[in-house]
Order: C-alpha cells, then sequence, then structure tokens
C-alpha cells in the first residue's frame, strides 16, 4: 500500500438511502466524482442536498446504497485514521488539552508517549499553537478551536482530509485566516482535500476544483476548473476572472435553491430581486 | 459576612424563644437553648461514646454509599452503551425506584442476619438510583460528534468508551454522587432511628427517650455538620477528577 498510496478518491454512481419510519428517503443519488492526489476539491451545493451524507460515507460512517466509494482503489469499510475529518461543529474534547487533543491519535495508533509529546508540539509549532497547549478547549476562540481540530486530524499523517462546512461558524476574518491556514497546511503535507462549504467565494479561493451538487436527490450538477494561479492572494477576489467564477457559480446555485425550496417561485419573479441582492453582495465585497 | 450576620441572627432568637419559653401554638418550654446545647457538645466531646455514634453513621455511610457507587456507575455506563441491557434492567428500576427507602426497613431487616448490614443495605438503595439515573442520563447526553470524532482518528470500541463516553458522562456521574449522598443520610438518619444501635440517628432519637432535650439538637446539628462535610467532599472529588472545569 505505501509508496502508491497517495490519496486518491473515486466515487462512481454512489447512491444513499436512508430507512426512515416513514420509508426510504434516497438522499444522494448517482454522483460519481474523484479527488486526485494532492488535489483540492470542493463541493458546493443547497443545504440537504446531500454533501454531509456523501462526506460520512467517505470517512466510513455510511455503507452506500448503491455504487462504490474507494480510496486508493480500497473500498472504505469503516472509519480509519487514514481519513481525517473535520466537522461544522466543534469536536474537540473538553476534557483533554489542546496536546491531549492532538495526540490523540497516536494513541489509538499505539504510539509511545514521549513520541507522542514530540510529534504534537512539532505540529502545534507550525499551527503557531504553541502557547495555548496546556489549554483546555473551553479556553479557545472558534477559530483557534477549528485549528486544533485541523492539527489533530492531520497528526496520524492520512492520505485524505474531508471537511465538512468547517468555518460555517466563524465570522469573515477568522475565516479568511483559517483558509490561509489550511492552504498552508494542504500545500506542505501534499494530502488530498474534499472540502464542502455553502460559501462560493471560500469554495473558488481554496479549490483546484468545484462540484455543484443538485437539491435533493443530490447529483453532481457540474464541474469547475478553478485555473486561478497559486499562491492565492487575498487580492484575487476582485479579479475578473474570480468575479466570473462567482457570478457562474452564484447563478448555478441559485437555481438549484430554488429547487429545493419546493420551486414554486419562479424564477423569473426572483431576478429583479436576486440582480439586486448580487450588486449589493458585490459593493460589500469591493 | 452577610452570611455570618444572618446566622447570628437565627442562634440570637433560637436564644431568645427558648430562654423565655415562648409559647405561640408552637411551644418552646422544653427546646434547649443554643448555650445549653453548646455545653452538651463540650460535654460529648470528651466522651469517646458520642465519637463511636459518629463513626457509625461514617462508616455506614461510606460501605453504602460506595458500594452504590460501584454498583450504579458501571451498570450505568454499561446501559447507555448497550440497548438489550437497557430494556432488560429499566423496566425493573422504574418498578423499584418509586419505594422510598425506609420503606425497606421491614424487609431489610429480614433479608439480611445483622442488624449492621440492613442498615448499610438502606443507605445502598437510597443513594443507589440517583447515581444510576444520573450516569444514564450522562450517557444519552454524550455529543455525537465527539464520538464520531474519535472513532475518526482510529479509536476502537473500547477506546471510545473509556477516552469519551466516560469523561462526557463525569459531570452528570457527579450530579448524581451528590444527590446520591444526600438521600444515603436521609435513608440512614431513618434507618437509625428505627431499628439502630448506635448511630448518629439512634443518638437522636434516644435522647428524646432519654429526655437529654439538649442532645437532640447536638444531634440534629452533627447530622447538618456530617452532610455538610460529606457533600463538600464529593465536590472536591468532582474537582480532582474533571480538571478541565466541568464542575463549577
Ligand atoms: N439520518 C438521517 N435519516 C434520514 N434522513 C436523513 C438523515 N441524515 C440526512 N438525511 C436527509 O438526507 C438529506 C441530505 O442530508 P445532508 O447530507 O445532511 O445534506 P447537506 O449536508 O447537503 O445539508 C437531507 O434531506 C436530510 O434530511
Ligand atoms: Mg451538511
Amino acid at each position: 500500500m505505501a509508496g502508491t498510496a497517495r490519496g486518491l478518491i473515486e466515487v462512481q454512481d454512489f447512491c444513499l438511502r436512508y430507512e426512515t419510519m416513514e420509508g426510504a428517503v434516497e438522499a444522494v443519488s448517482d454522483v460519481s466524482l474523484n479527488v486526485q492526489p494532492g488535489e483540492f476539491v470542493s463541493i458546493v451545493g443547497p443545504s440537504g442536498c446531500g454533501k454531509s451524507t456523501l462526506l460520512n460515507a467517505l470517512a466510513g460512517f455510511l455503507t452506500p446504497s448503491g455504487g462504490t466509494v474507494t480510496v486508493d482503489g480500497e473500498a472504505i469499510s469503516g472509519p480509519s485514521a487514514d481519513r481525517g475529518m473535520i466537522f461544522q461543529q466543534y469536536s474537540l474534547f473538553p476534557w483533554k488539552t489542546v496536546r491531549e487533543n492532538v495526540e490523540f491519535g497516536l494513541k489509538m495508533s499505539g504510539v509511545s508517549r514521549s513520541e507522542r509529546e514530540r510529534r504534537a508540539r512539532t505540529l502545534l509549532g507550525l499551527a503557531g499553537l504553541t502557547q495555548f497547549e496546556n489549554h483546555y478547549p473551553d479556553r479557545l476562540s472558534g477559530g483557534m478551536k477549528q485549528r486544533v481540530g485541523i492539527v489533530r486530524a492531520l497528526a496520524t499523517g492520512p492520505r485524505i482530509l474531508l471537511l465538512d462546512e468547517p468555518f460555517g461558524a466563524l465570522d469573515a476574518q477568522t475565516r479568511l485566516i483559517m483558509q490561509q491556514i489550511l492552504t498552508n497546511m494542504w500545500q506542505r503535507l501534499k494530502i488530498s482535500v474534499l472540502f464542502v462549504t455553502h460559501d462560493i467565494d471560500e469554495a473558488i479561493f481554496l479549490s483546484d476544483r468545484i462540484y455543484v451538487m443538485t437539491a435533493r436527490p443530490g447529483t453532481i450538477k457540474s464541474e469547475i476548473v478553478v485555473p486561478l494561479p497559486r499562491p492565492r492572494e487575498p487580492s484575487m477576489t476582485l479579479s475578473s476572472e474570480f468575479l466570473g467564477l462567482r457570478r457562474g457559480l452564484m447563478s448555478l446555485i441559485r437555481e438549484e435553491s430554488i429547487r429545493a425550496m419546493g420551486g414554486e417561485v419562479s424564477l423569473d419573479s426572483l431576478k429583479g430581486l436576486a440582480i439586486n441582492l448580487e450588486g449589493q453582495d458585490l459593493a460589500t465585497v469591493l | 459576612m452577610l452570611g455570618l450576620v444572618s446566622l447570628a441572627v437565627f442562634i440570637a432568637v433560637w436564644q431568645l424563644l427558648t430562654v423565655n419559653h415562648a409559647i405561640f401554638y408552637v411551644r418552646f418550654t422544653n427546646v434547649p437553648s443554643p448555650e445549653e446545647v453548646l455545653a452538651r457538645a463540650i460535654l460529648a466531646a470528651h466522651n469517646p461514646v458520642f465519637g463511636d455514634h459518629i463513626w457509625m453513621s461514617c462508616r455506614r455511610i461510606l460501605y453504602g454509599f460506595t458500594l452504590a457507587s460501584v454498583v450504579a456507575i458501571p451498570l450505568g455506563l454499561l446501559m447507555g452503551r448497550f440497548r438489550i441491557l437497557r430494556e432488560i434492567v429499566f423496566p425493573i428500576c422504574e418498578v423499584t425506584r418509586p419505594i422510598p427507602a425506609i420503606a425497606w426497613v421491614p424487609m431489610a431487616i429480614m433479608l439480611w442476619p445483622t442488624n449492621e448490614e440492613s442498615i448499610v443495605f438502606i443507605t445502598f438503595l437510597g443513594s443507589f438510583f440517583p447515581i444510576l439515573i444520573n450516569t444514564l442520563q450522562g450517557m444519552a447526553t454524550v455529543d455525537p460528534v465527539l464520538v464520531r470524532a474519535a472513532r475518526c482518528l482510529g479509536a476502537k470500541e473500547a477506546s471510545v468508551f473509556r477516552e469519551v463516553y466516560l469523561p462526557a458522562s463525569l459531570p452528570q456521574i457527579f450530579t448524581g454522587l451528590t444527590v446520591g449522598m444526600g438521600v444515603a443520610w436521609v435513608s440512614l438518619i431513618a434507618a437509625e432511628m428505627i431499628s439502630g444501635q448506635f448511630g448518629i440517628g439512634y443518638f437522636t432519637w434516644e435522647a428524646y427517650s432519654l429526655v437529654q432535650y439538649s442532645d437532640i439538637a447536638l444531634g440534629m446539628i452533627t447530622i447538618g455538620v456530617l452532610g455538610l462535610a460529606s457533600s463538600f467532599a464529593i465536590r472536591l472529588l468532582g474537582r480532582l477528577a474533571m480538571p478541565w472545569g466541568a464542575a463549577r
């Protein structure tokens, strides 16, 4: 496995039905996508379209009802430290200090105490968290918690990192910093990232490619390559290329959001409103 | 500061009522004054028998409460984790729980060969259910995202139990221990008054029979102090067990 194992995610005709008391609910149907080794790929789509469902299947918490989900050619049989996951909700263990949280994965794989400590310290240093290593999570800000969460997930050296709207609860300023940190870590560690977000700017700014999903049952509506050069600078969000991508993505998502709401609202009646909104949005960005 | 003042006022009112043998439906004629109680307390402090009473009660609490914790906490944790166990044990709990521990006294005397054992059994029963119910509650409210985070980091079943479910339930377990300790004292004192030989509850009841009215108040105050001390001990233990500050 070593040597060739580099974090290739392949999803083929993936379907997932939830069995509920009212019967089966088709959450995701026929999704095919891939993430190449070392690639940064985002998924955007209206809420309820099955983004978390897809990520949970990749993490190993759900078994596909149809299709295949593989990493480096191997079917996923359960959660594993090979696939790190970051949740939208803060998920640090409140009873462990920052360093103990980071050490957790290593402890589970039987790494000795001193070695654990050494590796955790190194990683915390890279993430600029050294001075907080003995703090308990409740003393940290939201951004700091997610930063520790990312470091914790990376500590075991996973091949891929799955992130489910990780910065959704953070303010705009903190979000920008977190995006920068995530980009840095990704480039340094050369792992594959699958990133779920509802923030279009975030998706464009971070990704090599973006998949847009349709409303339930979720399928892939389109795939967009982001040709912006790296390293990405915050000023790029004002470039015409960025704004063009943004406009395209917004209209794709708007269609789906309306469909997700039941589609009673006709597109035409919303057009004037939407253009207004977009103008306003841009004004605040500029 | 204000607390001290209010205590002083309480004692002053007590002194006034008793010294003047006040009667207004409630009769203070035979109620001992603070002075008398203090005098008895000093006397009792020099009498090893009084110390024995306290020691007996404390020992019964220690046995009954410790036994209850040792059984109820693991049982609650396992019941919280394994549904089958929960479905088997829960109905039994629901039926026996509403019976106050004191109502078990006659049955306990029949069940256990010695008086001592039946009193410890009553104390055990009193603290058992609060501890069990709170442990269960703690298990039910464990944040599922923490469990999933642990699994993503490679934790297997036993590790998830030890590293997530147990610490996540600890605050609620300690709530159970605090409540359980209170009920243990209630049950113990009642049991000692009914069936005891020795013990601070027995001391208090016996004082009434022997017309030693000052000792009644002395017994009551001692019970209060012991209850306070033991709930303080539990709080201290909670702080030590949960250094991350869940026990505020
Ligand atoms: N455990 C579940 N049981 C039944 N339906 C579920 C469950 N989890 C999610 N769903 C449904 O599946 C759909 C997709 O959910 P989810 O993957 O959370 O969407 P997203 O993350 O894109 O908002 C939603 O309509 C949701 O109601
Ligand atoms: Mg979601």
